[in-house]
């Protein structure tokens, strides 16, 4: 097992009395005031969130965007310079490597930002599967990030950075600089809520997040950890590596067959999820809340109405914006839509809960 | 710093007792709520039910965790604090007091002495 890593926000956080824990190889905070306290400020106000953890690739040369586009099942041709991407790369039988973001600098210039815990292996892959003029270069060390999540987000942000963020639409980005020293702007996010991701130079990370508590204390801002991380990103219906997919699973068993277009042309595991588009797969996600008191936990058992086990929660937690036990797990594919009864193991005890559609929490625009 | 009562007896399991003659009302302590995090669920024991020393006999849960309840002691259950169905968080905001989650009539009176004292205690979470 390799070193804990700090961020460049490591000494930041234990100055705001965050309480530090081993994520995905980081040291990173999981919570300062406190999760439930944290989570309602970036649904109501913002909260501000260290993701330097997240892994940084670039694609370089004419070859670049051939590359992405074997590499991941999006259609990368289809956006445009300055505009962001989910995506996913998988393996020849459709199993997801990572979910990541896919960044269009230029024409021959694509960042892809990937999971913490994956870049290592991301970057093994990918460079692999180079081929032609494209140079690969992790540059995750390179890059600090800050993200500002919440409704009052573009005002605070706004008053420290030059660029007119309301010119900036969602999944859009601009390239600008922060203390001379380039920085990218994002409107993207994990929390469901409108917000920001400042990739930006490691030395001026620290001094980004200053002025951002500073500029946005009268607003509500707040710093924010991973607890409430997971609580938002899951309340919003997204996915999480490693917990709620991996590469025993495909991304339409993760029922993100959005983000695979075939019509794109041939790309590593096409067949594989042409196949199973056409076919259906024996299990698929689907999304439960609990109707019987009790919290839905990762690895509880999941069970039909005759106590059959048809699956297990993959993420579950208390909800704190909607107050009631939510989750995600594989179960039977006939059981993976809306309004089915089914019931969680917890503890010995077998509490009732109802397939819902996604997400479960959805920001008034 | 929290306040740990010197008329309380604490477990390793990072409960409280106060005793009352042979009742005993048994809480979590100051430093199990802060290490839970925000508590969202408390599931409590049915008055009349008995149990031995270091049973698990209630669960609670904060957002993130599920932590079982050990008896401190062996005994009856004599009163259960109902507050704490509704209001969780309760435990929380105060731990040592109102945010009590269980009364119980002790069986062995005797096992009460072998429990830690304050200061004991608050040298143990201290390591």
């Amino acid at each position: 097992m390799s070193e804990i890593r700090q961020t460049p926000l490591h000494d930041w956080h234990v100055r705001h009395d965050g309480r530090m824990v081993d994520f995905a190889g980081w040291r990173m905070p999981v919570q300062y005031s406190g999760l439930m306290d944290e989570h309602v400020a970036v649904r109501e106000c913002a909260g501000l969130f260290d993701v330097s953890h997240m892994g940084e690739i670039r694609l370089s040369g004419s070859d670049a965007l051939a590359t992405v586009q074997r590499l991941t099942v999006n259609d990368a041709s289809a956006i445009e310079d300055g505009q962001a991407q989910y995506t996913a790369m998988v393996n020849d039988a459709g199993g997801i490597i990572d979910d990541l973001l896919v960044y269009r600098v230029n024409a021959d210039e694509y960042l892809l930002v990937v999971n913490a815990g994956t870049t290592e292996k991301d970057h093994a892959w990918i460079t692999s599967h180079a081929q032609g003029d494209v140079t690969v270069v992790n540059e995750s060390s390179d890059w600090a990030q800050v993200a500002l999540q919440g409704p009052v987000a573009e005002r605070v942000l706004g008053r420290l950075v030059k660029e007119d963020l309301s010119a900036i639409g969602y999944y859009r980005f601009v390239i600008s600089e922060y203390g001379g020293l380039p920085a990218i702007i994002s409107r993207t996010g994990y929390t469901g809520e409108d917000g920001f991701e400042v990739y930006l130079a490691p030395a001026h990370a620290a001094d980004l997040a200053e002025a951002i508590l500073k500029a946005g204390e009268t607003d509500g801002v707040v710093p924010a950890g991973l607890g409430c991380r997971d609580t938002l990103r899951l309340e919003a219906g997204m996915m999480l590596y490693g917990n709620d997919m991996d590469e025993s699973r495909s991304p339409i068993e993760a029922k993100l067959g959005w983000i695979v277009k075939p019509d794109k042309g041939d790309f590593i595991g096409r067949d594989a999820l042409v196949r199973q588009k056409a076919d259906g797969t024996d299990e698929k996600i689907v999304a439960f809340k609990a109707v019987g008191r009790g919290i839905p936990r990762h690895g509880y058992p999941l069970l039909d109405g005759a106590g059959n086990r048809v699956g297990e929660v993959a993420s579950g937690t208390f909800a704190p914006t909607l107050k009631e036990g939510i989750g995600v797990g594989y179960v039977t594919s006939a059981l993976a839509t809306p309004d089915n009864e089914i019931f969680i193991e917890m503890r010995g005890r077998s509490i009732e809960a109802r397939t819902v559609k996604l997400p479960f929490y959805r920001r008034q625009r | 710093m929290a306040d740990y009562p010197d008329s309380y007896q604490y477990t390793a399991e990072h409960e409280w007792v106060s005793v009352d003659g042979d009742i005993g009302t048994i809480g979590i302590t100051h430093h199990a709520q802060d290490e839970l995090g925000d508590v969202v669920f408390v599931e409590l024991p049915e008055v009349g039910a008995s149990f031995e020393q270091n049973a698990a006999f209630g669960t609670i849960e904060s957002v993130k965790a599920v932590s079982d309840l050990y008896a401190p002691v062996s005994g009856e259950v004599v009163e259960i604090n109902e507050e704490l169905v509704d209001r969780p968080e309760a435990i929380n905001e105060d731990p040592h007091s109102s945010a009590w989650i269980v009364k119980v009539k002790f069986s062995d009176p005797g096992q009460v002495d072998a429990l830690m004292t304050a200061s004991d205690y608050q040298a143990l979470i201290q390591e």
